[in-house]
């Protein structure tokens, strides 16, 4: 019988086959960070129990770590506290942490990957719904709850239902100036915030072939978005390229036998998908977000909405509700948008490449004078490498700001925030209300868009600056 | 974990879609290292103004519904992120069932973890509990029964076994696991044998 991708994992990882279609499922690789796991080791130490497998878990503090003054610590007390008690349960229960100091520290789900504890054929956890990201090297990869973060710790395992299979297909070509983020922006305006409910989806057709193990990152990590229990790639060249000769991959031996089995990490022709969706790459444009969720997506060349022409009232009263919170007019052109803010990182779009991909916008222009510009690079190691690249100094001389690693305005749990009623264009991956900061805008878009937007001062089409 | 078998109580009803786990519960409230006291910080920024007083439109700060302890809502509740702030929050103010037509996997997970009951229904089903919830009447929730009566009606709704048996029983799902050892110990051998790079 053909097998998709994702049902090979799951057969792979069954511990027991339980009765009611729920399986317990192994976890090979478990990240943690200071936020969702604190009461798991509460619950672990309130019932005396042990983690089972320290050795595959990986801790690191990134959601509330400043990213200006690091050595002067952490001024917020109850994020201090948070940070403070993760690295305290780490040493108790034996379990790796990469500090505040580390440059290894960073972003949960860059550091994996940048690591190399991400591996194809895993199943990997944290608590944290953009686990996803790690989709890209063929894992199943998925966010769960400190309930859950405690059973792993407990156990290694998690009790899970099969989830249906959905293929997403990017075939064709993708134009200049339009990128990964641009592709997932577009699914998920297609298939909607709940679209895949419910299910995996494994990204396949030949754009998301053409793209870097970086890029097809930025693909899974918003399968969230869409409302996806995770989102997949199966495992090719570049992936074993992008592995080679990280700190925590597979050595010699072990080497040549990790490949040999990574190869065979794809779904079997004719393997049964419960839903395919297929997108011509040429019919992508840069994307960016009106509303106040993902789905509300328009390409740059697009107009605002209209609510009056939307029938469904769930809907309209949503949108409503949307552009009153962004304070924006139906039908206004995207263009015409002004921004003060501008925020380059995150999980989605924190990566050497992103950084790369702005810095080429960026370099020898000016960021516009009304607007507040930032970037946050995803770990110390991305970080160091755009230092060594001189990619910073294209920024700092452009006019942004150049920050330590973490997580910062992409949820604004640390001292990076909008204002209320400030208009952001954004890197990152959710435009929720409040989400950066109360009464804050949010405009998601890709890294050059948002570079675009930072020299004009308002939404722009970034094939301008592409020669 | 409490047991739930039925719950008594006047519903709520917050009219709105993709209500998303920021909103349950904003970010500033993350940085507790507790499971409790969220309850008061629930629906922040829907529930009070800018000075931090309480909003009066909104239902939750309103004589009876103060004291919900089901919510009804619109589709895909709890979407966004993973954070168990979002149920602990709920649950802390008190509201251990919600009613809506579809719900966010992570969220839905949650919510079994810490004793409550997410219930799908038809758009058509939630309709009829709206209009009767503007009665500020109590409904009554029957797990076991998998059933709702309100009036002189009743709805029965769906429920997965295990999660139903769980509930019910107020079972502790890591002492479940725990009780597989011996196969976890299996796997993991078997693992090391086939696929040593893992370890």
């Amino acid at each position: 019988m053909p097998y998709t991708l994702y049902d090979k994992i799951w057969n792979e990882h069954i511990v027991h086959q339980q009765d009611d279609e729920t399986a317990l499922l192994y976890v090979d690789r478990h990240l943690i960070h200071e936020v969702t796991s604190p009461q798991a080791f509460e619950g672990l130490r309130l019932s005396k129990r042990k983690v089972r497998r320290p050795d595959l878990t990986l801790a690191v503090a990134d959601h509330n770590v400043p990213t200006i003054n690091r050595s002067k610590g952490i001024k917020d007390k109850d994020s201090k506290i948070q940070v403070e008690t993760l690295e305290k349960n780490c040493q108790e229960f034996g379990v790796r942490i990469f500090n505040l100091q580390d440059k290894r520290q960073g972003i949960v789900h860059i550091i994996g990957p940048e690591q190399g504890f991400t591996q194809p054929g895993t199943v990997i956890v944290c608590g944290d719904s953009h686990t996803a990201t790690h989709g890209a090297f063929g894992s199943l990869a998925f966010g769960i709850g400190t309930s859950e973060v405690e059973h792993v710790l407990a156990t290694q395992t998690l009790i899970q239902k099969k989830s249906k299979n959905f293929r997403v297909k990017v075939v064709g070509k993708l134009l200049l100036g339009v990128t990964a983020k641009d592709v997932i922006l577009q699914t998920i305006g297609i298939i909607g915030t709940a679209g895949g409910t419910g299910m995996v989806i494994e990204y396949a057709g030949p754009v998301i072939e053409s793209l870097s193990v970086e890029q097809r990152m930025t693909i899974c990590n918003m399968s969230i978005e869409a409302g996806a229990r995770a989102g997949l790639i199966a495992p090719d060249e570049k992936t074993i390229q992008y592995l080679k000769n990280k700190p925590m991959s597979p050595k010699n031996e072990n080497w040549e036998k990790a490949i040999e089995n990574w190869s065979r990490l794809k779904s079997d022709p004719g393997a049964k998908f419960d839903q395919e969706l297929e997108i011509d790459g040429k019919d992508i444009g840069p994307m960016v977000t009106w509303g106040t969720s993902p789905q509300d997506v328009v390409s740059i060349n697009g107009f605002v909405p209209d609510p009056e022409k939307e029938r469904d009232e769930d809907k309209k009263a949503s949108m409503n509700r949307s552009l009153s919170y962004m304070g924006l007019k139906p039908n206004t052109k995207m263009i015409d948008i002004k921004v003060d803010k501008i925020f380059i990182g995150s999980c989605t779009n924190g990566r050497i490449g992103d950084l790369r991909e702005a810095a080429k916008i960026i370099k020898g222009r000016k960021v516009a004078q009304h607007v507040g510009a930032m970037v946050v690079p995803g770990s110390g190691l991305v970080k160091q490498q755009a230092e060594q690249e001189g990619i910073d100094k294209v920024f700092k001389e452009a006019g942004f700001e150049w920050r330590e690693p973490g997580c910062s305005m992409c949820l604004a749990m640390n001292a990076d925030k909008l204002k209320p009623e400030e208009r952001c264009a954004s890197t990152s991956n959710r435009n929720f209300e409040g989400r950066q900061g109360r009464g804050g805008r949010t405009h998601l878009l890709s890294p050059a868009m948002a570079a675009a937007a930072a020299i004009e001062g308002h939404l722009t089409d970034v094939r301008k600056f592409c020669n | 974990m409490k047991k739930f078998n039925i719950l008594k109580g006047i519903p709520a009803n917050l009219p709105m879609i993709n209500v998303d786990t920021d909103m349950i519960i904003p970010k500033q409230f993350l940085k507790t290292i507790k499971r409790t006291g969220l309850g008061e910080s629930l629906f922040f920024e829907m529930r009070y103004d800018n000075s931090g007083k309480k909003i009066d439109k909104f239902i939750l700060n309103n004589e009876p519904y103060n004291n919900s302890s089901i919510l009804l809502t619109g589709k895909n509740f709890g979407c966004g992120s993973s954070r168990e702030h979002a149920p602990w929050a709920l649950l802390d103010f008190g509201i251990k069932c919600i009613i809506s037509s579809s719900f966010a996997d992570i969220f839905y997970n949650n919510c079994f973890k810490n004793g409550m009951l997410p219930i799908i229904l038809s758009e058509k089903k939630i309709e009829e509990l709206i209009q009767y919830s503007e009665r500020k009447e109590s409904i009554e929730i029957n797990l076991e029964e998998q059933r709702i009566s309100f009036g002189n009606k009743i709805i029965n709704f769906e429920i997965d076994p295990f999660k139903k048996k769980c509930l019910l029983n107020g079972l502790d799902d890591i002492a479940l696991s725990l009780e597989k050892s011996e196969k976890i110990s299996f796997y993991e051998n078997e693992t090391k044998k086939n696929k040593p790079w893992l370890n």
